[in-house]
């Protein structure tokens, strides 16, 4: 199923603002995105995750910056490079094209003067100008049908389409120039529950015909179980904890990830007690020292107030697999 | 287009209820025309002479006030507006049309300027904020509140003289008779300069300032951190998503700036003896000249409303969203 690396991202961090006052949103990041697979990412509100989505795409609104790290980018057609080193021009080629992103808001991701047409079909006049208008037509309307809207719908406005319809107008226009990697940043967290199945249920029908690798921001730890191959939990700006879904949903070895488990229901299995977690999400500003966790960490022990634990394989049988921030399970250094 | 006919038909009612005010208002005023038109002719003029005068100006004692008021519309409809006291004989419609095209062409031409030049500062400067043009944004709003009349009094002072290029006063050179011929076309030009100028400079900078505030706001849209993740250009970005939206509530103001022409710097016209509706209007009031008076509110009145179906009518065509389904 996962092939090759197809986006590295190494050492990232993210601050917002500058000097001392800054905030640091996304920390000492690695996080490797392979062909074909879908990578969940999850955490609380103010993890990081969509930061980090914002960040490797250089989408990040003033005051927040890339202070370090590198996003290789494996192209298939044009070799590797560094994505926080393009230019201008390279930037706005390699948007889209190689990386789409649908985001958060499916309401208001359309520009609510120019028909959906228009918007589909102005990526495609920036990226193949050659095309021929016709042509861009017709692809504009093949996406439609791909995500199961009638073409007649073409001249619609944002504001005549439900929410719903609005965001797989997104995931069309996100997939019409056939990109290897795809960001879906919470895509489905505006709409209601049957809507959130379907359009997942579309998208990963989508990923098996055409291929790209999905990476997906959420908060719902349950809806990633099900639907990625590898899922990695974020707190605090860093990840604490990244293995395969089946793996993580089974024994999830950081507290953490065991405790937003503890706090969605699952979608089957026995139904059993809710936990949820203890205390409320750190304030960037003023991080707990040691381990970030160990303020509301129900198994917090000596280590863990001093000093900061690091990911890495941890010593369990499917330690190859898997890495782990936490004092529970030691780094193996062999 | 049910919409349209609807905002039509509305403002059909408006302009129906302002010309009734119109033909009202004068006459519950204390005095009439024509005993303050008696006071000019200081008393020599005949009963017969008054008599006809009354009903010259639809003053008709013998008529009810029902009777008036139908006369009224007719003259309206017929393009009559009355006579003007202090170009007596001449009609009143002559006196405006005469004194029209010169406000419109100073007033309106500078508004579309200011509204263009605005608007496309305001871009730049909500777009790329911090930059020059934002820099300039102090500078222009304190021009703004000066007002205007007193930076004309000002520009009269500084740049206006005996030897100076710039006229201080009036809309030609005084010799010359209005045509389209070389010697009163440039004429004319140079002393519409600065008013024009003065109704520039205090007026760009609100719309610069709107449209960057509208700029900065439509900038934080889910829609634009898209359309840079879809890779378009910077500036196809900014035009067609961020300016595009930006520009709808400017595209009100502009039309309602649009109605405000006509009467609206009465004060710039009248510092520059500008031969336009502003002067005409300053005048008739001073000079009591009720049926001028009348005429130029019902020009004011008209304008406005016309703006107002053409804001009605930009704001359907540019935001489909106020478009009603089918």
């Amino acid at each position: 199923m996962t092939g090759d690396p197809i986006l590295e991202i190494k050492n990232l961090n993210v601050d917002y603002g500058l000097g001392d006052q800054a905030v640091h949103a996304v920390r000492d990041v690695n996080l490797t995105l392979h062909r074909g697979e879908v990578l969940g990412l999850a955490g609380e509100s103010g993890s990081g995750k969509s930061t980090l989505a914002y960040g490797l795409t250089r989408l990040l609104a003033p005051p927040g910056v890339i202070s370090g790290g590198e996003v290789i980018y494996h192209s298939p057609d044009h070799g590797t490079y560094d994505v926080l080193g393009l230019d201008d021009k390279g930037l706005r080629d390699f948007r889209w094209a190689e990386t789409a992103i649908v985001f958060q808001g499916a309401m208001n991701s359309l520009n609510p003067v120019h028909k959906i047409s228009t918007q589909l079909t102005d990526v495609l006049e920036a990226h193949e100008p050659k095309m021929s208008a016709h042509a861009r037509n017709a692809r504009a309307r093949e996406m439609l049908k791909l995500v199961g809207i009638a073409a007649d719908r073409m001249d619609a406005y944002p504001h005549q389409l439900s929410g719903g319809m609005r965001q797989r107008v997104m995931i069309g226009m996100a997939l019409i120039l056939q990109p290897q990697v795809v960001i879906m940043d919470e895509p489905t967290t505006a709409l209601d529950v049957v809507m959130q199945r379907q359009i997942l249920g579309q998208l990963i029908e989508l990923r098996e015909r055409l291929g790209f690798s999905v990476i997906f921001i959420t908060h719902d730890l349950s809806l990633l179980v099900e639907f990625s191959d590898r899922i990695a939990i974020m707190y605090g700006g860093r990840i604490v904890e990244e293995a395969p879904a089946g793996a993580l949903y089974k024994d999830s070895l950081h507290p953490y990830s065991a405790g937003l488990l503890g706090s969605f229901p699952a979608l089957r299995g026995p139904r059993r007690e809710l936990t949820g977690i203890p205390g409320s999400p750190p304030d960037l500003k003023g991080m707990p020292t040691g381990c970030s966790f160990h303020p509301r960490c129900p198994k917090v022990f000596d280590p863990c107030a001093d000093n900061i634990p690091v990911l890495g394989p941890p010593s369990t049988p499917d330690g190859s697999t898997r890495t782990v921030a936490c004092w529970l399970h030691p780094v193996v250094t062999a | 287009m049910k919409y349209l006919i609807q905002r039509i038909l509305f403002y059909v009612f408006t302009a129906w209820a302002a010309i009734t005010l119109n033909f009202f208002i004068p006459r519950m005023i204390p005095g009439d025309p024509v005993k303050a038109l008696l006071s000019r002719f200081q008393g020599q003029m005949s009963s017969d002479a008054i008599e006809s005068l009354y009903i010259l100006f639809g003053l008709d004692k013998d008529k009810s006030l029902w009777q008036q008021y139908l006369d009224y519309w007719v003259q309206l409809f017929h393009g009559d507006l009355g006579l003007s006291f202090t170009a007596f004989p001449s009609p009143v419609s002559e006196v405006i049309s005469d004194a029209l095209p010169w406000t419109l062409g100073l007033v309106g031409v500078t508004t579309i300027i200011s509204f263009f030049l605005g608007t496309g500062l305001g871009v730049l400067a909500g777009w790329r904020r911090g930059s020059w043009v934002d820099g300039l944004l102090p500078a222009t709003t304190f021009l703004s509140s000066v007002p205007y009349f007193w930076l004309g009094l000002l520009a009269i002072f500084l740049l206006a003289g005996p030897d100076s290029f710039f006229p201080s006063s009036g809309g030609y050179e005084p010799g010359l008779v209005p045509a389209w011929d070389q010697y009163f076309i440039p004429s004319a030009l140079q002393h519409s300069l600065l008013p024009a100028l003065t109704i520039l400079i205090s007026s760009v900078s609100g719309w610069i300032l709107s449209m960057r505030n509208m700029m900065v706001t439509v900038s934080a849209e889910d829609y634009i951190t898209v359309a840079h993740a879809k890779g378009l250009s910077d500036r196809r970005v900014a035009l067609s998503y961020a300016a595009r939206n930006a520009l709808l509530p400017n595209v009100s103001g502009f039309a309602l700036s649009l109605g405000f022409i006509v009467g609206g710097t009465l004060l710039v016209e009248i510092v520059f003896s500008y031969p336009g509706l502003g002067f005409l209007l300053f005048r008739a009031v001073t000079a009591k000249d009720y049926p001028l008076m009348q005429g130029i509110f019902l020009v004011i009145t008209i304008s406005v409303l016309v703006a107002n179906l053409i804001a009605d009518i930009a704001y359907l065509l540019l935001d489909p969203r106020t478009r009603k389904e089918g």
